[in-house]
């Protein structure tokens, strides 16, 4: 089974204080730790649980700066055999949409069976990627898989939908998958495996290598342009307690009793 | 004639939410451009969707076909693509569910026509489509344009838009023979299952203690175990806590999890998502705990404390623990 797996490098902002950057564009990442994308990283352990148990290959590709090889070498150390950085000037500016035409023109001329994605990623939270480029593909896709089987020919999914609810599905192969978190426990990665990793070569690509002109990446060709970024204005906010910790606490049962849920 | 598409979504003979949210909106867009409210319907014995969606939009399009019975994004999309290309609807709604994010990115490319997803609010201003979407977890908001069309689609993220009564449309229900000519081959749907029941049925607590990413560690799981003891509750989480398998599947909270309504709601080293929220904001009295001032859920809780929870939490415990004797 030949894989090929999308990630992308990202920054950390759950516990980040995030300022805008002046442009009103983007945020400001100077101060930002970046990572493997999480539903990413679950991609990378799928694909890597598949080579393991049928053989083949696993690929990581992944549109980004040079920074975004920290990723690339994740998913090298975590048992991904190649990896590939597609990187060009004319890239910036592009939405999942334009992103997305950049990894078709590569990803087309690769053998493989299947590709695996993550679910969406954390930053843009676009949730597009997987399924346009199984469309750009022709390939059937199948989005938030919670389980993969193989069969000949073929794999049998389940897939998430909402309230606890799943389904079961059967696709074609070749076929795009959209991985959701909890498919799998991603694997420690050891000291060794970090080491073997930076040894590996990472192919880099750039907007002529992969064969498109400036005018179908950026923001040229893309969906969806942005206009302004701005903090989400304050509709409803909690009340926050304040003083020490042993304060706090006995604002809390004061406000608990009152209510009577103690 | 100008026309506005929404695409009802139903599943297991109901139609869902969103649907009701996203024909509001439309109506609200569909008036200001001067164009039809036109519900898409999809499926296999739907008459009765058919009806109660007459009351909401101007006109009803119902595509009955056995291969159209489960959701099926094959299907759907090669259906879809014979309708839009044929009735060019100046934008089509989709709901940002499983079901929508499985089809309109497929769907988009295929038309060629520009997408927009997870949207929490859309306008036309003059011809243009400005949307606007929540990124970086919801801790900023953008406004985005969308690449200049005669046809656009959107999908909108789900409990955004409240559901309004309808004023009666008394719509024309128009049905549209299947374009459908080929089987499915692609793709095959197999059945739905439901994960088993566990032993605590936190839909029917009266108080939830739930913890988030921000516990760190399931060594550390005790610090909140005390908590809920104290307090006669029982633990919830978000996501992470069950992908991790600290807690069990039927203790996540969120859209993918338990929607959920207890008296109190105490989230803990939880960031706030959208998927977490739509599980709890309706409980009666919200706590959040987060060391974050800048945290979404502080935007969904009632009391706030912003503090590390491995300092709050004993001191909490240990208050309650003193007040009940
Ligand atoms: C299709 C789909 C369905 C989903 N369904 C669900 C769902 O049903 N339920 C759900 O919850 N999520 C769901 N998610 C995931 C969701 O998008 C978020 O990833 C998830 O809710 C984040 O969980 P969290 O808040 O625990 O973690 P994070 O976002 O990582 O937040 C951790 C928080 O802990 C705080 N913290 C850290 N350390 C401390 C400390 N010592 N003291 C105090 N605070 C601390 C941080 O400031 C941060 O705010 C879904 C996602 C997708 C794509």
């Amino acid at each position: 089974m030949n894989v090929i797996v999308c990630v992308k490098h990202v920054p950390e902002t759950a516990e980040a204080e995030i300022a805008i950057h002046e442009s009103g564009k983007r945020i400001k990442t100077e101060d930002l730790v970046f990572d493997i994308n999480e539903w990413d990283d679950y991609a990378v352990e799928e694909a890597v649980l598949l080579k393991e148990k049928l053989g083949g290959s696993v690929t990581a590709v992944t549109v980004g700066p040079e920074d975004a090889d920290s990723t690339l070498r994740k998913c090298l150390a975590r048992g991904a055999d190649r990896a590939i950085r597609l990187t060009d000037k004319a890239f910036e500016g592009s939405d999942s949409y334009a992103i997305t035409k950049i990894l078709y023109k590569t990803i087309k001329d690769l053998p493989f069976d299947l590709i695996l994605t993550g679910t969406q990623a954390s930053d843009d939270g676009c949730a597009q990627v997987g399924v346009v480029l199984a469309e750009l593909l022709g390939i059937p896709h199948v989005t938030m898989v919670k389980k993969v089987e193989t069969m000949e020919g073929l794999v049998k999914v389940n897939r998430e939908l909402e309230g606890g609810l799943g389904e079961v599905m059967e696709v074609k192969l070749p076929a795009l998958l959209a991985i959701q978190t909890g498919i799998n426990e991603p694997r420690y990665i050891s000291i060794m495996g970090i080491r073997k990793a930076m040894k590996k070569e990472i192919k880099v690509l750039s907007l002529r290598d992969v064969g498109l002109t400036e005018e179908e990446v950026g923001e040229s060709g893309s969906w969806i342009t942005v206009e302004k970024m701005f903090i989400p204005p304050v509709e409803k906010e909690a009340e926050i307690l304040t003083g020490g910790v042993d304060e706090i606490a006995t604002k809390i049962v004061e406000t608990l009793r009152a209510k009577g849920l103690i | 004639m100008k026309e506005l598409f929404v695409l009802a979504e139903h599943r297991q003979g109901e139609l869902r939410d969103i649907t009701f949210e996203m024909l509001t909106k439309g109506m609200e867009l569909s008036q200001k451009i001067n164009a039809d409210l036109t519900a898409v319907l999809l499926g296999h014995n739907i008459k009765e969707f058919a009806k109660k969606l007459a009351d909401h939009a101007k006109r009803v399009l119902i595509i009955d076909d056995a291969r159209l019975e489960n959701f099926n994004a094959e299907a759907y999309q090669r259906v879809l693509f014979h309708l839009i290309s044929e009735r060019k609807p100046s934008l089509t709604l989709i709901g940002h569910t499983a079901f929508g994010v499985d089809l309109a990115p497929s769907l988009a490319t295929e038309l060629n026509l520009p997408l927009a997803t997870d949207c929490i609010d859309l306008d036309f201003e003059g011809e243009k489509l400005v949307v606007i979407r929540q990124v970086y977890g919801g801790k900023v908001n953008v406004k985005a344009s969308l690449r200049k069309s005669e046809s656009y689609i959107v999908t909108l993220r789900p409990a955004t838009f409240e559901a309004q009564e309808p004023k009666p449309q008394d719509g024309d229900i128009v049905k549209i023979a299947s374009p459908l000519s080929e089987d499915i081959t692609c793709k095959r749907f197999i059945e739905y299952f439901q994960p088993p029941a566990g032993e605590v049925d936190i839909t029917k607590a009266d108080i939830i203690v739930a913890i988030g990413r921000g516990i760190k560690d399931a060594n550390n799981m005790p610090v909140v175990e005390k908590l809920a003891e104290a307090l006669g509750g029982v633990l919830a989480c978000s996501r992470p806590i069950v992908d991790k398998g600290w807690l069990p599947n039927d203790r996540q909270v969120g859209t993918s999890g338990k929607i959920v309504k207890p008296k109190l709601y105490i989230a803990i080293g939880i960031s706030g998502q959208f998927q977490h929220i739509s599980g709890m904001k309706n409980s009666d009295l919200i706590v959040a705990i987060n060391k974050d001032s800048k945290a979404p859920i502080f935007r969904a809780a009632d009391y706030g404390v912003v503090e590390d929870l491995f300092k709050v939490v004993p001191s909490l415990t240990n208050k309650i623990l003193e007040e009940k004797h």
